[in-house]
């Protein structure tokens, strides 16, 4: 086994549990008075035989609900806490941020600050003051370095914490909702300044709510669900399972039998980088209406597997109604080869659909230009209800799929049509209007 | 589940979770000093006077007890330079009623901390009896600015007061460990300590001197008297600083072989505190 595939991270079995103490004995009074007397307490199991791994170089998103241990974890990670059971393996020097700022003092001026808490994040003294210069840089705080914290806004406060965190050149961050604060423009600096670190051959944990954020960001992602882990893999499908664990209380109920059989191995990352032909279905949803059929058309209304660069199409998704609904949004999603989540259509904010009888069979359409780049794309049709949340009656995930092809390269995700102009400038004393020299394409 | 033998080999050991010195002893060491620099200075800053008022504090005691004995009981006549060594007793004490009072809730103040980041958790306790190191150092200046005033010239044995000094640091740090993980647990671990302070105030010479207790209580009693290391660590101060009129902690003690005692003790505290510490250590994430 060459170095470079050890693993950064490797946690195999870990379970913790809490004591939750009914009334706790909190003085030598009442252990004197009752010595036998075991103080009752109800146990909290955070983490139940969680196992994983994580390559060199990967960005990990841990989601979850509320209270289903995935900050646990990440201090089991980080050596916060002790396990209970199982075995934490760390390939590297690690830097926590479960909170931004840790240690500091309102009292003491911002240069103060950074030199602590850059030490409490493993910094020498000499590195923190050396670094100096680059995390004020970062943080834009030339002007207030000699300012006391109190005095500092908020925003300030964050920019500065997360400045110096980041110049605690770990390879492997674990990283705790921190970017929860800070406005938009100050979240996308720390999130590209992640991808950044990333880029340098960092392994980046993020422990978050942020669907968003770790299915831009993240290459793999796994969902907790009561301490279990209940998905792992690519984190459009962890997304998708954690919108229906939030928004459908029978896959919740559901889980805690699942996940019991769906026993992975140690180091899923290799079920998991399989190719999208592989999986199984994965299809989700109340039932209330259900998918039959899916398939593309060219513009001339016949059904395809392949279509042209450039020209008009038709995904048409064929649907039973097993239920009386009102206003269901019908929807679908394109991906390609490499899993970009390339496009999504859907009817939410546009119009409502009206109302459907059970046993009523309906096809929907939705038309577009195709400007898709030449590659394989897997469609995922849903139907779901709008009404108070998203929650899905039926989605077939890579329902379909189609191969568009090109008579030109692409250079991206998608081939818009464009036009290129080239105009001389005049140069001197001229001041004639100068011939444009045109070139022009146009869509095919 | 369980990991192939060979993978295991190339991940090296398991993480250990949190303990009391962690793996790296310069982490240890800087963090403490962090810390103790960082407290030390905001006690500094947080007031205009703020060095006046450190001293002035052991400085208030030593002008009332000074006052009530010296002045109305008549009290310490015969002794050498009284006024210095009751102040030598004072800011000892203060030392170390500061930094295990400090130490009780460091854990619990410090919680943030704790919580959120690994880190040795020793340095807690640590770095608060640094910071009131820091604090005797200072305090310890107008002891000797009263010494020289009074007419004392320097000797060779002044030298003894870092040895000195270094020991009374490792007991207050054994107490101050041992109260610290205790309080996590047991709450009235807090008033329990007040009280245990103010009897050492009174069991140990600092207003009255040794040679009282020999002719008031008699021999035993000193002896006894001299088990408390503290007791023990400030009759040497007096006998090394101030004159050597003041008797020695061995001669104190009946002989010096009895040293062993106090320093049988301070070492016991540092090995239960640092014993119980460690073992809690784990856990004290959770517990506070």
């Amino acid at each position: 086994m060459p170095e470079q595939s050890v693993p950064a991270i490797v946690v195999d079995g870990v379970s913790k549990t809490f004591a939750l103490p009914h009334e706790r004995v909190h003085t030598l009074k009442e252990k004197a008075l009752h010595p036998l007397r075991r103080s009752s307490h109800e146990t909290l199991r955070a983490l139940r035989d969680v196992s994983f791994a994580v390559p060199k170089g990967e960005f990990f998103g841990i989601v979850g609900r509320n209270g289903s241990g995935k900050s646990t974890l990440l201090k089991c990670l980080a050596g916060i806490y002790a396990t209970d059971a199982g075995r934490i393996y760390v390939n590297g020097r690690v830097s926590t941020f479960i909170e931004l700022g840790v240690g500091f003092n309102p009292d003491l001026p911002a240069r103060d600050n950074v030199r602590i808490n850059a030490t409490m994040l493993g910094l020498t003294p000499r590195e923190a003051r050396r670094r100096f210069d680059r995390i004020v840089d970062f943080a834009e705080l030339h002007d207030f370095v000699d300012l006391k914290l109190k005095n500092y806004s908020s925003g300030m406060l964050v920019r500065l914490a997360f400045s110096v965190m980041i110049q605690v050149d770990a390879e492997i961050l674990l990283i705790d909702e921190v970017l929860a604060v800070g406005d938009a423009a100050f979240q996308q600096k720390c999130f590209e300044e992640f991808v950044r670190i990333r880029r340098s051959g960092a392994t980046v944990l993020l422990v978050t709510h942020d669907m968003g954020a770790v299915q831009r960001f993240c290459d793999r992602a796994m969902l907790l669900e009561h301490g279990r882990r209940v998905e792992l893999g690519e984190p459009e499908r962890v997304g998708m399972r954690y919108m229906q664990l939030n928004f459908d209380p029978d896959a919740r109920a559901q889980e805690e039998t699942e996940a019991q059989e769906a026993d992975a191995g140690p180091f899923p990352a290799a079920t998991a980088s399989a190719g999208p032909e592989s999986r199984p279905e994965l299809r989700l949803g109340d039932g209330l209406a259900e998918i039959l059929e899916s398939w593309f058309e060219d513009e001339d209304g016949h059904r395809t597997t392949a279509l042209v660069t450039g020209r008009p199409c038709t995904f048409r998704t064929r649907v039973r109604f097993k239920a009386r609904l009102q206003d269901p949004v019908f929807g679908v999603n394109l991906h390609n080869s490499n899993d970009d989540h390339v496009w999504g259509a859907n009817n939410l904010s546009d119009q409502k659909s009206g109302r459907f009888e059970a046993g009523e069979e309906i096809v929907f359409d939705i038309a577009f230009r195709n400007v898709l780049a030449p590659d394989r794309y897997f469609a995922t049709p849903a139907v779901a209800n709008a009404a108070g949340g998203l929650s899905w009656h039926d989605r077939r995930d890579r329902f379909a799929t189609v191969m568009v092809t090109g008579t030109r390269p692409a250079n991206g995700l998608v081939d818009l049509p464009f036009e290129i102009a080239v105009a001389r400038v005049a140069t001197g004393a001229t001041t004639e209007h100068p011939e444009p020299a045109r070139a022009e394409e146009t869509a095919r | 589940m369980s990991m192939p033998a060979a993978e295991l080999e190339l991940l090296g050991p398991p993480i250990k979770g949190p303990s009391a010195l962690g793996s790296d002893w310069r982490r240890f060491v800087r963090l403490t000093w962090a810390l103790a620099t960082t407290d030390f200075r905001l006690r500094f800053f947080g007031s205009a006077l703020g060095y006046l008022w450190q001293l002035m504090r052991p400085l208030m005691l030593f002008g009332v007890l000074y006052a009530v004995f010296s002045q109305f009981l008549k009290f310490g006549g015969d002794v050498k330079y009284y006024a210095v060594a009751l102040l030598t007793g004072i800011v000892l004490f203060s030392f170390m009623s500061e930094a295990t009072v400090q130490s009780v809730r460091s854990l619990s103040n410090r919680e943030n901390l704790v919580r959120k980041i690994e880190f040795p958790r020793l340095a807690v306790p640590m770095a608060t009896v640094l910071t009131s190191l820091f604090n005797l150092a200072l305090n310890l200046v107008p002891v000797f600015v009263f010494l020289l005033a009074a007419g004392a010239r320097p000797r060779w044995s002044w030298l003894e007061l870092p040895a000195l000094v270094a020991m009374l640091a490792l007991f207050v740090l054994g107490i101050s460990t041992l109260l610290s993980v205790l309080y996590v647990r047991y709450r009235d671990v807090e008033p329990i300590w007040d009280v245990v302070l103010q009897m050492m105030f009174y069991a140990s010479p600092i207003f009255y001197t040794a040679s009282i207790v020999r002719d008031k209580a008699g021999e035993d009693v000193l002896r006894l008297m001299m088990c408390n290391p503290f007791a023990m660590i400030l009759q040497q101060t007096r006998h090394a600083i101030i004159d050597p009129s003041h008797e020695s902690a061995a001669s104190a003690i009946g002989g010096a072989p009895w040293l062993l005692v106090p320093l049988f003790i301070i070492l016991a505290v540092v090995a239960i505190a640092y014993w119980l510490f460690d073992r809690a250590a784990p856990r004290i994430a959770e517990d506070i």
